[in-house]
């Protein structure tokens, strides 16, 4: 027979007329898809290698390039699909598990879409954010039952208060290992995040030296790997979070595979230079709740019960209940993500099934929370997809405290989710570790942008908050009242817990 | 005075420096007409040296104690009173190329249509030379030393 593979998803348009041979292209693409033949003085590129990362697009000078789908098509079929019917051709040829990055593509619905704010009109005044103070400082920790003041004629708060993070917007970066994006990439994220005031993380990979100086601003993890896990890197960063799992891939381990570990990757994660990074699936030690409060206060005894300490999970089916018993279990936060949150490397078939939307999630754990009455001892991080600062409000008067990107934060920085991440190929310089790639992302260029989308995010948040008469996130925090269902069912309504558009307090 | 600052870490050996110099250079100064219609074809007064990874764009220093300025016979080569630019007047080099011998770091070279040699001139009168405002990962940079 003859092996068909699947065709490129893309075609490479050249416009002859205004290309000038200078070449970008050709030492551009770290594919290889385009060629110079000196013979004929023509320019040559071969699709079937293009990734659809539109770099070489970016970078001609004369815009002679145009990167678009590949209309050659199979017969139109609902249910066998192009994609369908390609993966089939790659797995026959393969035998293999199908790897893809970034998060799910699949047209499962997105909430944010179909829930609206609300504004004032008549009878509550809107603020307007450009003459009056608008709030959006967030604390990230266990707040305490009640508060106790003591000397009325000098107030002195009596309660101690818990350790906690303060953050200038409710946007925090979501968690990325060192191995997974380059340097310069991590220290985009780094800088923006202590530039602007609020947090980056880790992901699992540790803590590279360099970015010591970023501790108050980084969130470290502890995950199933342990890698790059010390004493000090507990006590530099801000906060340590917990991983559990993550919304690309729950129930998932993870495997850096071992050319990406270089000399600095191989030091920052404590594992010889070119080994595989496995992460196991679960924490080999957290089998219960019971065990993973054990965790939670070594790791407080570990930093002095000075940081705050959460637990990173997965949205899934029981993610209410998780999240109670992960609270009981001493967590000062619980991080959610959601099925669209992303990754370097997944299995497709995990990253597409597996999971539930974070809008559901966010509101049966607020709801859970609050029922139980536990819901002031931790703060909730929603994560998973978060696309526009809409999205991030509506999270917030869903219940949660605060949201990470990443997804965002990667496209700011030239990402254009072409999702071969885990080839290791990033022709912007991010999901790589290629010195050739690497210096193709200029992290002060990278740190601005990502402060210019917080600054971005920031404003438009308040515009909403002003609209709705509110001046402190604070007060919008959990405050349903301000979203409306579209074109929802009765069930999704009550899972969400708002009421339909059209239907008055 | 302003001088080009290197940032090699940076540099990603695209090399579009040198197109645009070369156009900012050419008689139409745009990019297609400069390299599809001109002839002889433009040639770029910065260069990309490579090595593996490593890569940079090197153009004139515009030396403080510059040799090209000692060797020339006839007086071309000159240091702009007002900018402190090193520059070269077109109507007095003689083609003997004494500058392109004696300069350190190889970065004067020969022109292509007349007889004459061909160096960096700051683009003088532009906002910002053609290569740094061009780079499009900033890896040039123009700065007061």
């Amino acid at each position: 027979m003859v092996k068909s593979s699947p065709p490129s998803g893309f075609l490479i348009d050249r416009d002859d007329e205004r290309c000038i041979r200078c070449q970008a292209c050709v030492r551009m693409c770290s594919n290889d898809v385009h060629a110079y033949d000196p013979e004929e003085d023509i320019i040559v590129s071969d699709s079937s290698k293009c990734v659809g990362c539109h770099f070489c697009e970016a970078i001609c000078p004369t815009s002679a390039l145009t990167v678009r789908h590949n209309p050659s098509q199979y017969r139109e079929n609902f249910n066998w699909a192009s994609e369908v019917i390609n993966d089939i051709k790659t797995q026959a040829g393969s035998g293999g598990v199908i790897l893809t990055g970034m998060g799910c593509d699949k047209p499962y619905p997105i909430y944010w879409d179909h829930i609206v704010l609300n504004a004032s009109q008549v009878t509550n005044p809107s603020i307007d954010p450009l003459r009056e103070p608008m709030e959006l400082e967030t604390f990230i920790g266990r707040k305490p039952d009640k508060i106790e003041i003591e000397n009325f004629a000098e107030p002195k708060l009596a309660t101690e208060i818990s350790p906690q993070l303060e953050l200038k917007t409710p946007i925090m970066f979501s968690a990325m290992s060192y191995g997974s994006i380059s340097y310069n990439a991590s220290l985009a994220l780094a800088r923006a995040a202590s530039e602007f005031g609020t947090f980056w993380n880790t992901g699992e990979g540790g803590l590279h030296k360099d970015f010591y100086r970023y501790g108050p601003h980084t969130v470290v993890q502890v995950a199933s790997g342990r890698f790059g896990v010390t004493r000090e890197y507990l006590n530099v960063g801000g906060a340590i979070e917990i991983k559990i799992g993550q919304g690309a891939k729950p129930g998932i381990g993870g495997h850096l595979p071992g050319e990406k570990v270089t000399g600095p990757i191989s030091e920052t994660r404590m594992i010889p230079e070119g080994t595989d990074a496995l992460s196991p699936a679960p924490h080999h030690d957290i089998y219960s709740i019971e065990d993973l409060r054990q965790l939670i206060y070594a790791l407080k005894e570990a930093t002095r019960y000075e940081k705050p300490v959460g637990v990173k999970i997965a949205a899934v089916h029981n993610v209410a209940p998780i999240a109670s018993g992960i609270v009981r279990a001493g967590a000062d936060f619980v991080a959610i993500d959601g099925i669209r949150g992303g990754t370097g490397a997944a299995p497709k078939v995990i990253r597409d099934n597996v999971g539930i939307p974070i809008e559901m999630a966010i509101a049966v754990v607020d709801s859970r929370l609050r029922e139980e009455g536990i819901r002031n001892q931790a703060s909730i991080i929603a994560a998973g997809g978060f696309k526009k600062s809409s999205d991030v409000i509506k999270a917030i008067a869903l219940g949660a405290d605060a949201v990470y990107i990443a997804t965002a934060a990667l496209v700011a920085m030239g990402c254009t989710i072409c999702q071969k991440c885990y080839t290791g190929k990033c022709n912007w310089g991010i999901a790589t570790q290629d010195p050739y790639l690497t210096k193709r992302l200029n992290p002060e260029i990278a740190t601005r942008r990502l402060k210019n989308l917080l600054k971005a995010w920031s404003l438009e948040i308040k515009e909403m908050m002003g609209g709705m008469g509110i001046n402190a996130i604070e007060s919008l925090r959990g405050n349903r009242e301000q979203l409306r269902g579209v074109g929802l069912n009765e069930v999704e309504l009550k899972m969400l817990g708002i009421k339909p558009a059209g239907e008055a307090w | 005075m302003k001088k080009i600052r290197i940032r090699e870490q940076y540099c990603m050996g695209c090399r579009l420096c040198e197109i645009y110099c070369a156009v900012q250079h050419s008689k139409s100064k745009d990019l297609v007409k400069a390299y599809r219609g001109e002839y002889p074809k433009p040639v770029p007064r910065i260069l990309v040296e490579e090595k593996e990874y490593l890569s940079f764009a090197i153009q004139c220093r515009h030396c403080e104690d510059a040799p090209c300025i000692s060797a020339c016979m006839t007086g071309a080569m000159r240091r702009d009173p007002e900018s402190g630019a090193v520059l070269c007047d077109e109507e007095k080099c003689v083609g003997c190329w004494m500058c392109i011998m004696v300069c350190p770091f190889g970065v004067i070279g020969r022109g292509r249509e007349k007889k004459i040699i061909s160096k960096c001139d700051l683009c003088l009168g532009e906002e910002e030379p053609a290569c740094v405002k061009n780079c499009p990962n900033e890896a040039l940079v123009l700065e007061e030393e």
